[in-house]
């Protein structure tokens, strides 16, 4: 048992480090700096690319978000782990998938870009980890007081291939490029790594994900709730490797301020991130996780997955992201932060993942009495 | 017995930690769904001080915990 347990490890440290080099590559290769492998900032490009959203710097048809449902996808086929499921509480976890989304990107970033933040010295981040945490303990609070969204079943197999053959879809839209698919001509969503490369490593980020069960939520929630740190040490994997890679190509910069798309508004990279973290410990897992469960063929995954793709729409679309510190055409600093309306959607996020966490906890003690 | 089938991690072994706080059972049977529910449930068991055997059924696995 011991010898499993010591190669399970060694698969989580390993992902954790070729996350960390494929970031460090795909920003090499023209990805923005500090996002590298963001879930919450790709599939909002992929939004904006479908015009769910109309925010012009940030539409691009990321080929790392298929990438990682079809690499997870093609793994479990081969390890006979692909099982489709499905049915616990859809609508909820499209709910929860959309507060996450609308937490992230006030942050600016999913908890694996906030990892990457950090490892390029983004003390922005350094500071949301704590928000981060905390919401991961909240999550867990509620799991201990019986939050359940109950469980899934068997679904037929056309469920638990519904998102691989999106992301097939996805893929085949993004390679043909037809006119109405938008393409940002400046900002983040200008910036990316030739597309045939970014899936590739994609895939492999994927499989190993899949296999070793890499999730940044997990890693944080597994201690807090059980004292096991397997999950964390991939966590850990990835902000070394980042910041080695960083300090080696020189772009390690230890600061609050100019930062690659980061702003400095504390607080509400705090909430944000909290929102994260607490939403995805009742979801299962980080936005990554949900993707390789989605190619896992768990339906119910999917959905979270679509929730967080509207989420990123409706953040767009009424001004709730954060906007990233910049400097003017008189080359003063501006700092950047959220909206007013941002800062709402943000406080009713939490309402609503809190409603949602003391509701559920309810349910299951009526059952059980 | 726990049935913890359907549910993602870490409810598995969470429904399983809480059976062995509340019974300390000498030996408990957990039917799970997922490679990833039988790893846990595996190292949760063996941290304990379980000796946790595993065997495949048509929907899942079948540990047993025994002590």
């Amino acid at each position: 048992m011991k010898k499993l347990n010591g190669k399970v490890n060694i698969l989580v440290i390993i992902s954790g480090i070729a996350v960390g080099i494929a970031a460090l590559v795909l920003t090499f290769l023209g990805n923005p700096k500090n996002m590298g492998f963001c879930i919450a900032c790709f599939e909002r490009d992929i939004a904006g690319a479908l015009s769910l959203h109309s925010a012009a710097k940030v539409q691009y048809m990321r080929p790392e978000i298929m990438g990682l449902i079809l690499g997870a996808f093609i793994i479990a086929l081969i390890t006979k782990e692909f099982k489709p499921k499905a049915g616990s509480s859809p609508a909820t976890r499209f709910v929860l998938g959309m507060a996450v989304m609308i937490g992230g990107l006030a942050f600016l970033g999913c908890p694996l870009r906030m990892v990457i933040r950090i490892g390029g010295g983004d003390v922005n981040a350094m500071i949301a980890l704590l928000g981060f945490v905390l919401g991961v303990f909240i999550g867990t609070v509620f799991l201990k007081r019986g939050f359940t969204m109950q469980r899934a079943y068997k679904a037929t197999l056309v469920e638990g291939s519904t998102m691989p053959a999106v992301a097939v879809m996805l893929l085949i839209l993004g390679i043909t490029a037809p006119a109405f698919i938008k393409i940002s001509v400046e900002g983040p969503g200008s910036m990316h790594a030739p597309f045939f490369i970014a899936l590739v490593v994609a895939l492999v980020i994927g499989a190993l994900a899949q296999k070793s069960r890499l999730c940044m939520v997990g890693g944080v929630r597994d201690v807090i709730l059980f004292g096991d740190f397997k999950l964390l040490y991939g966590f850990v994997a990835i902000i070394i490797t980042i910041v080695i890679g960083n300090l080696i190509m020189g772009n390690f910069n230890l600061s609050m301020q100019s930062q690659p798309i980061a702003h400095s508004s504390t607080l509400w990279n705090v909430l944000g991130m909290m929102i994260v973290g607490w939403g995805s410990v009742l979801l299962g897992g980080c936005p990554l996780r949900q993707l390789v469960l989605a190619g896992e063929g768990n339906g119910d995954c999917a959905v979270t997955v679509f929730g967080m793709i509207v989420g990123a729409a409706v953040s767009h679309n009424f001004g709730l992201a954060g906007n990233p510190d910049s400097t003017n055409e008189l080359g003063e600093y501006v700092v950047g932060g959220i909206s007013n309306a941002g800062k709402t959607a943000v406080i009713i996020c939490i309402a609503i993942v809190l409603i949602i966490s003391v509701l559920n906890c309810k349910k299951e003690a009526k059952n059980n009495g | 017995m726990v049935d913890a089938r359907g549910y993602l991690c870490p409810m598995p072994v969470i429904m399983v930690q809480k059976e062995v706080k509340k019974n300390t059972p000498r030996t408990l049977e957990v039917l799970v769904d997922d490679a990833c529910a039988k790893e846990n449930v595996t190292r949760f068991g063996t941290s304990q001080g379980y000796k946790v055997t595993v065997k495949e059924t048509d929907d899942g696995f079948k540990l047993t915990l025994t002590k």
